[in-house]
């Protein structure tokens, strides 16, 4: 049993069960959406004194806290109890093209260590992957109103128009990115 | 103590998130290079049970647990914050492999250096709010 928790879950497992997550979210009264939860950190951190987007009661949002602490602890449990001893199964075209890149043993890890280190954020590469990108992901979330669980999962789920532009604009931004960005910044 | 279901609902999203590979770098950057399935089949078939799912609720009018009928507000309408905003959102998707849900995974994994990309994030969401009435929505 132990043995296939630890190795990796199918996409037709996994996909449905994340479905369900979303429905048990709003059958407990309230919404599936990660990004807003750094909404309300700006909120608490007193960002209503800069910004009126930030001026609200975040005590109401003090259950989606405890859930992204969930998924932390998500990722704790995971590392600790339920790791795969394999790398991933990645394609090997893609795999390929990463080591001309100079990403070495793609899939060993859960993302590029020569990039996601702390000892690469004195790099202009570690800056541009994460902080750059981080910034993106953050001001992006917000001013299409949600990320991958708003707009992809529940949006779609609930058959939005505005989620679905959403969506095609978080592909057209990967779709750069993946092509222009990240072999000119692995370049630098 | 009636938080404590949130903080299982979100244990279970990590472990499942973490179990997909969703959280990793690589299988984004798959995914936008059309190298694999992987992860069209696990966003797809989240929406198509969730289409299914919430069709459902509609057509029984399901309630939530506190006895209400249950009713996902629709999103405000327009199109240009969710064409630039999700193009925006996209550029830092593939650059940093992670969207915000595994951001939190990925510290709990043990990569903790994404603090630092979330600490981006939420400086990222303050410019925003700063900005909001100078951009086109």
């Amino acid at each position: 049993m132990i043995e296939m928790l630890r190795a990796p879950w199918p996409w037709y497992v996994v996909g449905p069960l994340i479905a369900v997550v979303m429905y048990l979210m709003i059958y407990s009264g309230k919404a599936f959406g990660i990004s807003s939860t750094f909404r309300t950190m700006c909120s608490i951190g007193g960002g209503g004194k800069y910004a009126d987007f930030f001026r609200f009661n975040w005590r109401g949002q003090v259950w989606n806290l405890v859930f992204v602490a969930g998924t932390f602890l998500g990722g704790v449990v995971s590392v600790l109890w339920l790791q795969s001893e394999e790398p991933m199964q990645l394609n090997e075209k893609v795999v390929q093209e990463l080591e001309v890149m100079g990403i070495n043993s793609p899939g060993k890890e859960l993302a590029p260590g020569e990039i996601f280190a702390w000892d690469q954020l004195m790099s202009l590469e570690g800056i541009l992957f994460m902080v750059l990108g981080g910034f993106l992901v953050g001001f992006g979330a917000r001013y299409a109103g949600g990320c991958t669980s708003g707009h992809a999962i529940s949006g779609l789920s609930n058959l939005q128009l505005p989620s679905l532009i959403a969506v095609i604009g978080f592909f057209i931004g990967g779709l750069v990115s993946t092509y222009f960005l990240i072999p000119y910044f692995l370049d630098l | 103590m009636k938080y404590l279901k949130y903080l299982f609902l979100g244990l279970v999203f990590g472990v499942l998130l973490t179990k997909a590979q969703v959280i990793s770098w690589y299988r984004i950057y798959e995914m936008f290079k059309f190298g694999s399935f992987h992860m069209y089949g696990v966003i797809g078939s989240a929406v198509v049970t969730g289409i299914i799912m919430l069709a459902l609720v509609k057509r029984f009018k399901g309630k939530d647990m506190n006895g209400e009928v249950i009713n996902v507000p629709p999103k405000d309408k327009g199109w240009k914050r969710y064409l630039f905003g999700g193009i925006v959102f996209g550029l830092g998707w593939a650059l940093t492999g992670a969207c915000p849900g595994p951001m939190y995974i990925l510290i709990g994994n043990g990569l903790t250096v994404f603090i630092v990309v979330m600490l981006s994030a939420i400086l990222g969401t303050f410019v925003y709010g700063i900005l909001r009435d100078k951009l086109p929505h």
